[in-house]
């Protein structure tokens, strides 16, 4: 699929009708097609080549790429930086913004920086705890929770107004999203919780890594009862996914990471395999098609931590885009290719010559 | 304590019965408050308050309390302060990710509210806290707005 206003590194592309944002996610979230969207694991660095370089690993088989915020309450650089050096140059980013680190005056004024850098996408998250990561002595916020960072971002994009009342003068265009775990307790509320989340103004869910397709489909029928997937106000839901590494890696992202459901199906199955590397991104890829299956599914969020590259293969594997290539800087023009991509022609040396 | 808020809990039914008798109470007194003062009866309700619902609750006067809307658990003993619900990183046992010997606040809010006459109140948004209020009574918040705005008092069960 392409459009007829491809973007311009730089430019912003103009707002569809019925759209609220400038960006691509939502308008292949709009014409119904299955959307990719994947993650950069932001460097422990001030490298701009850095992020270029993590991103170009993506090219051509993503909707958009998430830039995490301090994710596993880890210090990394943060997404705002990260998605200004890759709006630069064209890619569509999803902001993610948490709630761990950060009071609403650092949010808000967060979200319009973001949007003026030409980040289209926001995910309102709470965050992991701050034991989790590597400065567990830190101050946890939480002035907000992820469900009232929604409403006020709603409220600056709609109402043009801050929490405080006080006026935006520019409101910030921006597509909101919220994560939801529907494989961990309370099961029976989780439906009824995304609901909340829809109406304080989630557009789009990306889920927590998804390992257990029974829970997914019954979360499905449950939204869908709850009349969430229609109409105007409807929600585009992305289960996660991502290859695990070895049953090691498994059993230690189920006992480490927070909201991580894996069956020990699954890390039977790992087990068993010859090449455990390859069975986990097999395991993958059958979680996609079968994901693809679940009636009401908008896309997938590809979660592949230190496996970038196997993003590539496990959508071209499963022709889940069918045939489309997502736009990059550089698809149709090879001279604007990212200058960290592979394939980026030489560039010529600038010189100073009077 | 933790054993007294899960028993709560266990019986937020009831605690929501009681509640709902004491609050016109608390809001019909509110010439007394007004006759002594608010801001000097403010100390001495705070302390009773803060005792009562210390015990039951482990309530950490925020000053805004929703326990009618959080199943009689209140949601400031979530060590993310939590507001509206479960965060993602509840254990497969129902236990706090931060705190894993703790069953998580929102686990056990959602049974509490399954019990209760409006507990479906916990589907409606709340709104963040306003730090302002921390270490303030809430029940004296309750009289207050409600003879501001006598129109709003059923609204006003939101707080507790």
């Amino acid at each position: 699929m392409k459009f007829d206003d491809e973007p311009v590194p730089g430019y912003s592309l103009p707002i569809l009708p019925g759209h609220v944002s400038p960006g691509r996610l939502e308008r292949v979230l709009r014409a119904g097609k299955f959307a990719i969207t994947s993650e950069i694991d932001p460097p422990d660095s001030a490298d701009p080549g850095e992020v270029l370089k993590r991103a170009a690993i993506f090219d051509g088989y993503v909707d958009a790429i998430n830039a995490t915020d301090g994710s596993g309450a880890h210090c990394h650089m943060s997404s705002v930086g990260v998605c200004s050096l890759l709006t630069r140059v064209g890619y569509a980013t999803i902001l993610q913004i948490s709630c761990r680190d950060r009071n609403r005056i650092a949010m808000q004024g967060e979200i319009l920086g973001a949007a003026a850098m030409g980040a289209c996408n926001l995910l309102c998250l709470t965050g992991d705890g701050v034991q989790a990561g590597d400065h567990p002595h830190a101050k946890p916020v939480f002035d907000l929770d992820a469900m009232s960072l929604l409403k006020i971002a709603r409220g600056m994009r709609d109402e043009h107004r801050f929490e405080s009342g006080r006026r935006i003068d520019t409101p910030p265009r921006i597509f909101l999203g919220a994560a939801t775990n529907p494989f961990v307790p309370p099961l029976e509320w989780r439906p009824h919780r995304l609901a909340k989340k829809v109406a304080a103004g989630a557009q789009f869910i990306q889920t927590q890594y998804c390992f257990d397709i029974p829970r997914l489909r019954d979360f499905m029928l449950k939204v869908n009862d709850l009349g969430l997937l229609e109409g105007p106000d409807r929600v585009f839901i992305l289960p996660g996914i991502g290859p695990l590494a070895s049953a090691r890696s498994a059993r230690w992202i189920r006992d480490n990471v927070p909201g991580v459901h894996i069956s020990d199906g699954v890390i039977a199955r790992l087990e068993g395999a010859a090449n455990q590397k390859e069975e986990g991104k097999r395991l993958c890829m059958d979680l996609l098609h079968q994901i693809r299956e679940i009636p009401g599914v908008s896309g997938a969020h590809i979660m592949a931590y230190r496996q970038e590259h196997t993003v590539a293969e496990i959508i071209e594997a499963t022709g889940v885009l069918e045939g489309r290539v997502p736009w990059y800087p550089g698809r149709d023009n090879p001279v604007e290719l990212n200058p960290e991509s592979p394939d980026a022609l030489p560039q010529e040396a600038e010189c100073l010559v009077e | 304590m933790y054993k007294v808020r899960r028993w709560v809990v266990r019986h937020s039914r009831m605690f929501e019965i009681i509640y709902r008798l004491f609050e016109p109470v608390i809001i019909r007194l509110h010439p007394l408050w007004n006759l002594l003062d608010y801001a000097r009866v403010e100390a001495p309700v705070k302390a009773v308050e803060k005792r009562v619902k210390g015990f039951l609750f482990d309530c950490r006067m925020c000053g805004q309390c929703t326990l009618s809307a959080t199943g009689m658990s209140c949601p400031m003993n979530c060590p993310k302060t939590l507001r509206n619900g479960p965060c993602g990183g509840v254990r497969a046992d129902g236990h706090c990710e931060v705190k894993p010997e703790m069953k998580c606040v929102w686990v056990e809010a959602w049974a509490g509210s399954r019990r209760m006459k409006y507990g479906d109140r916990i589907q409606a948004v709340q709104q963040p806290v306003d730090s302002r209020l921390k270490g303030s009574s809430s029940w004296l918040r309750v009289a207050r707005q409600s003879a501001d705005k006598p129109t709003s008092v059923l609204h006003e069960g939101d707080t507790k």
